[in-house]
Order: structure tokens, then sequence, then C-alpha cells
């Protein structure tokens, strides 16, 4: 099932913020979904999301803008089991979790770093799309509801850190060559 | 029966956690808790061990293990009793911009309040500063007093400190 997004126009690669700029740290404000900057931001990180490599997400925040706003596309990756393709959400907030299960979790912005962190393995989220403002409800599971909440929780100023499970649950992350 | 602290600090290499727990059985020294980790790259391990032999002869055992790139430590500690806490765990986390004094600092006001850290770890990551700390506070500790001394202080270091009590999933 994919979700019926608008058709946005075109987006522009932007640099990626990394911890500890603070406007990771901060509680993002709700947007307008049919302003056109906010339309144009969504573009915008839609775009530096598929030049991003591994990115599966990518946030308001992260492209150094304190917007409630995020991309999610998870469809090629092994784990997850529901897709719902390019996700773009405004506004969006977790209204049901259920199941929480332990995983470790990287993230653009702690370029090096990886951590423990449990989250809720079946979500129903709520959000708004860009353009039109539309209400979309998605429930997902597995791999893309990590990163659904990985990136509501960019929106409200939280980094994987805030979330690791123990004092020894952080780790350096590593280089997987390809052993072809 | 003698209980020994041994650390192992210094140059990584394959090998050397198999070389010196061979040591140690061949000493007759049972290897009880240990921590092991890289530190900025840097192999690092502390473990206690008991058995019957003495800290010289174990120090002389390991010798082939220093290899030029190690330094080895040996002594005898006492035992220590193994109390549960009373009281809860909370996971302190703080990352932000580095500078000095944010360990000393937090840390500071964490022993203020009665608070004992357990575990901690701490990562300099380019100009990424992350600190995580198992914190240990009595019964009688005002958390809500504390968690806002930490706000304080990490507002004065410009960081972004969390402390959130410990999940104990029972099942």
């Amino acid at each position: 099932m994919t979700l019926a997004l608008p058709t946005l126009p075109s987006g522009r690669v932007l640099d990626v913020v990394r911890a500890p700029n603070h406007v990771l740290s901060v509680s993002c404000s709700l947007v307008d979904p049919a302003d056109p900057s906010v339309v144009q931001l969504c573009a915008d990180l839609v775009a530096t999301m598929r030049v991003s490599p591994g990115c599966v997400g990518l946030a308001a925040p992260q492209v150094g803008v304190a917007a409630q706003a995020f991309c999610v596309e998870v469809s090629a990756h092994p784990k997850a089991r529901t897709r719902h393709g390019l996700i773009v959400l405004v506004n969006a907030e977790i209204v049901d979790a259920s199941r929480n299960e332990k995983g470790r979790e990287g993230c653009l912005s702690v370029p090096d770093l990886t951590g423990d962190v449990k989250r809720a393995t079946k979500i129903t989220v709520a959000g708004q799309l860009p353009l039109l403002g539309e209400r979309a409800l998605i429930t997902t599971d597995a791999f893309e509801a990590r990163a659904l909440q990985h990136e509501i929780d960019h929106c409200n100023g939280v980094l994987f850190l805030d979330r690791v499970t123990g004092a020894h649950a952080l780790h350096a992350r590593k280089v997987y060559l390809d052993p072809g | 029966m003698t209980s020994l602290a041994i650390t192992v600090v210094g140059h990584d290499r394959p090998g050397i956690i198999a070389q010196a727990a061979d040591v140690l059985s061949r000493c007759g020294m049972n290897l009880e808790d240990s921590s092991m980790t890289l530190l900025r790259g840097h192999f690092a391990m502390t473990l206690i061990c008991a058995g019957e032999a003495d800290a010289a002869q174990v120090e002389a055992a390991l010798q082939p293990l220093v290899n030029g790139s190690l330094d080895v430590t040996v002594r005898e500690v006492p035992e220590e009793p193994d109390v549960p806490p009373l009281g809860s765990s909370y996971l302190v986390t703080v990352h932000g911009a580095d500078r000095l004094g944010i360990v000393a600092r937090l840390a500071g006001v964490i022993a203020d309040a009665g608070g004992n850290i357990t575990d901690l770890t701490t990562r300099l990551s380019g100009t990424l500063y992350v600190l995580l700390a198992e914190v240990d506070l009595p019964r009688s500790t005002d958390v809500e007093a504390l968690q806002g001394r930490l706000a304080e202080v990490s507002g004065e270091l410009g960081v972004d400190t969390t402390m959130r009590l410990l999940e104990n999933d029972q099942l």
C-alpha cells in the first residue's frame, strides 16, 4: 500500500547538519502544509535523502530547519515488512504504539555512532500531507515503524542518543566492506 | 585465595584477550568480571580474577603479552561485597559540543545528590561529545530536584541532558 502523495516540486540537495548542532535539539514548530516554503522543504528532504547512501529517512532539523516535516522510504530495505513507499508528512505524531523491541540504529546527523534503542514494532502515525494538507493515518510495523519513530523524534528535538538503553549501548559505527 | 585486579592498555592487535586469558588459565586464575573496549583505538581491558597465584607471579607470566606495545598492571584487591543497590537506577544521557569540564561538572551534581555512577561511557566523535552514565540513586533522593540541577548545569555547559528511569523488564 503506497501513500497518495501530491506531486512535489523538484527538490534541491541540502547539506545535512550534524550533532552537536543546536537545531537537532529543539522541539520544532507545526507548519502550514500549503505554505510553498514547506512544500519546497519536503521536496528538498526527499532529494537529500535519495542522494545520501543508506539513508531511509530525513527530518527537517537535519537540514537545519526547525519544522515538523520529514520523509521516509524503506521500500528497498530487507528488514521492512509493511511498506508504504515514499512517505512525506508534516505535523505528524504517533497515536498508537505497541510491542517494543530493541534494535541498533544510526543517524546521518550522528555519523560515527550507533546505539541500541527500544522502539515499538507496531505503530499508527497521524499527520498531514504536504501541499493540500489532507490528514494521513499510517499503520505500519517493523523497520518502517522504527524509521517513522526516529524521524518523528527528530521533529521533537530528540536524537537516538537520548533513547539508548544503557551506558554500554553506544557503539562506534562499523563500516561493512562489500566482500565481493 | 587471592583476588587480582588486572589492567591491560595499549596498541590493539588481534589475540590480546586470547593470550591474556590463556596465561591466567595456566596460572590457575579464574577470570571473573571483565570489561574490554577500544578507547579512541587503544585496547583497554580491566578484569578481576581469583585463584592461588599472587600478583608478582601473574605479572611475570603476563610479560610476553606486553610485547613493547601494552601496559599491564596487576595488583591484589580485597573481596568486595556484592550488594544490590537500595533505590533506583537511572540513565543519564548527555550530548553536545565538546568542552572541558562536562564530565566533572555533571558527575559533581550527581555526587552532590548522593548518586553513585555504576557504569559510564563517553565518546568524542568529531566535535560531538556523548556521555552515558548509569546512576544508582538512594530512595531518599529528590529526583526532580536533581533533574532540575542537571538541567541548570547543562544549560551553562551548552549540552542536552536527560535522566530517565532505567527500564527493567521482568519477564
